[in-house]
């Protein structure tokens, strides 16, 4: 079996004294497509902040492409190539729809992303690009976070609530947008309220529950009472 | 005519206190780094620019070539190996640390140079000047203003038209997600106390030519480039262009009325903006 582009072992996770995350096992093959779903607490944020740098772990929790990188700060996991669209947007006020963009490009990684290609799948963007990040719509900052990190050219993309807070309208289209970005080669865990979302665009799901794996499995084999048994913690 | 003649040296002299300034309102701005020991970093300009000046007799003014990069240097290799350890969500640890830095600098400078003052000798041009008007305006001050705005211009255009000033803008936003971009946010601020300290470098080196200066003459300079700063609004650099002319003006319009009032009319401009707009007048908007 070919060696998981992502592995994680045992990962615990920690803020202050409070444990968020209990002894997790994940792998993820490249160019596979992760869902991650679970309710409020479960530790799906906690999950894509460890795997992004941005909380350290144990350094040899988190294995991307072979080599350990839980200890790596989150710029050095960014320039291996993993990306994360952060759970609220978090676009930079003080920068233009465009810089917000460009300083998603900065690391200069090869491949198919750029400006054009962005503003191909997100037009309105392209209309908007000089317009300060904070005066667009939760929508379109939402494609601007999902831009800014395609930018990067990225492997492995992780979207963290990628439909929270956003107008029904809005989610169709990311969701239609997604195969684009995934179809190009590109592994992607995606962390979703919506449990019917996640498992359309899933090859795989993990749910989470309490800081523990409850469930795994492939998303068209999983029954929705399996999926349910495990989201709410029942038996 | 006397009090336009103030008005207008008032404006001048702002163009040094801005230059005090803007080292203090760009780290602020990136870093939310409040650098106590800012005034002395300046003096110390200044007794770098006296040894380059003294040992190898050239003009002060040519002395910033050696000046800039030095303080830039040290600025990064400062805040990479110390000030990065203490910035937090506590503010407290960067004040103490720069308060320390204050009073290493201070009793280095006089060890190594007593506390007899100082001067550089720029020549002929500390004392030439034009004439506008009826107004005599020297060309120091003339160069020190023009110096000013083309330093402010250039982090200014730096800020909005380059992928550092770019990464500045991010990492000042949200250090957090910009670390996402693959920015070393401690690399980042390294880089911003560099620039920073090359800014202090140039007001050293004016600070040099136009008054006489010793190892504790930095307290004053740190008051004034808080005042400017806060005046203008945090963050903002044409706002502190703005602040130090204020400060500067209001200085000379108090000596027109009594010569002691000088430094007390800055004061009383400072405290008069701070209660009625304590976000100074041109505050930066983000958000």
């Amino acid at each position: 079996m070919a060696e998981p582009l992502l592995s994680i072992k045992g990962l615990d996770s920690h803020y202050g004294d409070f444990q968020a995350l209990y002894g997790v096992d994940m792998s993820l093959a490249e160019g596979e497509v992760l869902a991650i779903i679970g309710a409020n607490g479960a530790g799906k944020t906690t999950l894509m902040r460890s795997i992004s740098g941005l909380m350290s772990n144990g350094a040899s929790q988190i294995t991307y492409r072979s080599q350990h990188i839980g200890a790596l700060r989150a710029d050095e996991v960014a320039a291996r190539g993993i990306a994360l669209v952060p759970e609220g947007r978090q676009l930079f006020p003080s920068l233009s729809v465009e810089e917000n963009l460009l300083i998603g490009g900065r690391m200069h990684r090869k491949g198919p992303w750029d400006l054009t290609a962005v503003f191909e799948l997100f037009p309105i963007l392209k209309e908007r690009r000089a317009v300060p990040s904070t005066s667009l719509s939760g929508g379109q900052q939402q494609m601007v976070a999902i831009g800014r990190a395609l930018m990067s050219n990225p492997d492995l993309i992780l979207f963290d609530e990628i439909s929270l807070g956003l107008a029904p309208i809005i989610i169709k289209s990311i969701y239609e947008a997604l195969p684009g970005i995934v179809g190009t080669g590109m592994s992607a865990m995606i962390v979703e309220q919506d449990i019917s979302k996640a498992l359309s665009v899933s090859d795989r799901l993990y749910c989470l529950q309490e800081g523990r794996v409850a469930l795994e499995g492939a998303s068209n084999e999983v029954s929705r009472e399996a999926i349910s048994a495990a989201y709410f913690g029942v038996t | 005519m006397d009090w336009v003649n103030a008005l207008v040296q008032g404006t001048l002299l702002g163009g040094l206190y801005a230059l005090f300034a803007a080292g203090l309102s760009l780290i602020f701005g990136i870093m939310r780094l409040v650098n106590i020991a800012h005034g002395d970093l300046i003096v110390l300009a200044s007794y770098l620019g006296l040894v380059v000046v003294t040992a190898t007799g050239m003009h002060p003014l040519l002395a910033l070539a050696v000046a800039v990069p030095a303080m830039a240097v040290l600025g990064y290799v400062l805040q990479h190996g110390i000030l990065n350890q203490t910035l937090g969500d506590d503010l407290l640890p960067p004040l103490l640390v720069t308060f320390g830095l204050s009073v290493i600098i201070q009793n280095a400078l006089l060890e190594g140079f007593t506390a007899d003052p100082q001067k550089m000798n720029a020549g002929a041009i500390e004392t030439a000047s034009v004439s506008v008007g009826s107004l005599q305006l020297g060309v120091l001050p003339i160069l020190t203003f023009a110096t000013a705005v083309g330093v402010i211009a250039a982090l200014q255009w730096m800020f909005y038209n380059t992928a550092l000033g770019r990464a500045f803008r991010a990492v000042s936003d949200n250090q957090e997600i910009a670390q996402l971009m693959g920015l070393n946010r401690r690399h980042i601020f390294g880089l911003a106390m560099g620039l920073a300290l090359g800014v202090t470098a140039i007001a050293g080196i004016f600070l040099g030519i136009r008054t006489s200066f010793d190892p504790s003459a930095g307290a004053s300079r740190l008051i004034f480039g808080f005042e400017a700063v806060i005046i203008g609004g945090l963050g903002n650099l044409w706002g502190t262009l703005a602040g130090g002319v204020i400060l500067g003006v209001s200085q000379t319009l108090g000596a027109k009325i009594d010569p002691g009032y000088q430094i007390l009319a800055g004061h009383i401009a400072f405290l008069v903006v701070l209660a009625v707009r304590p976000q100074g007048l041109f505050p930066r908007v983000s958000g």
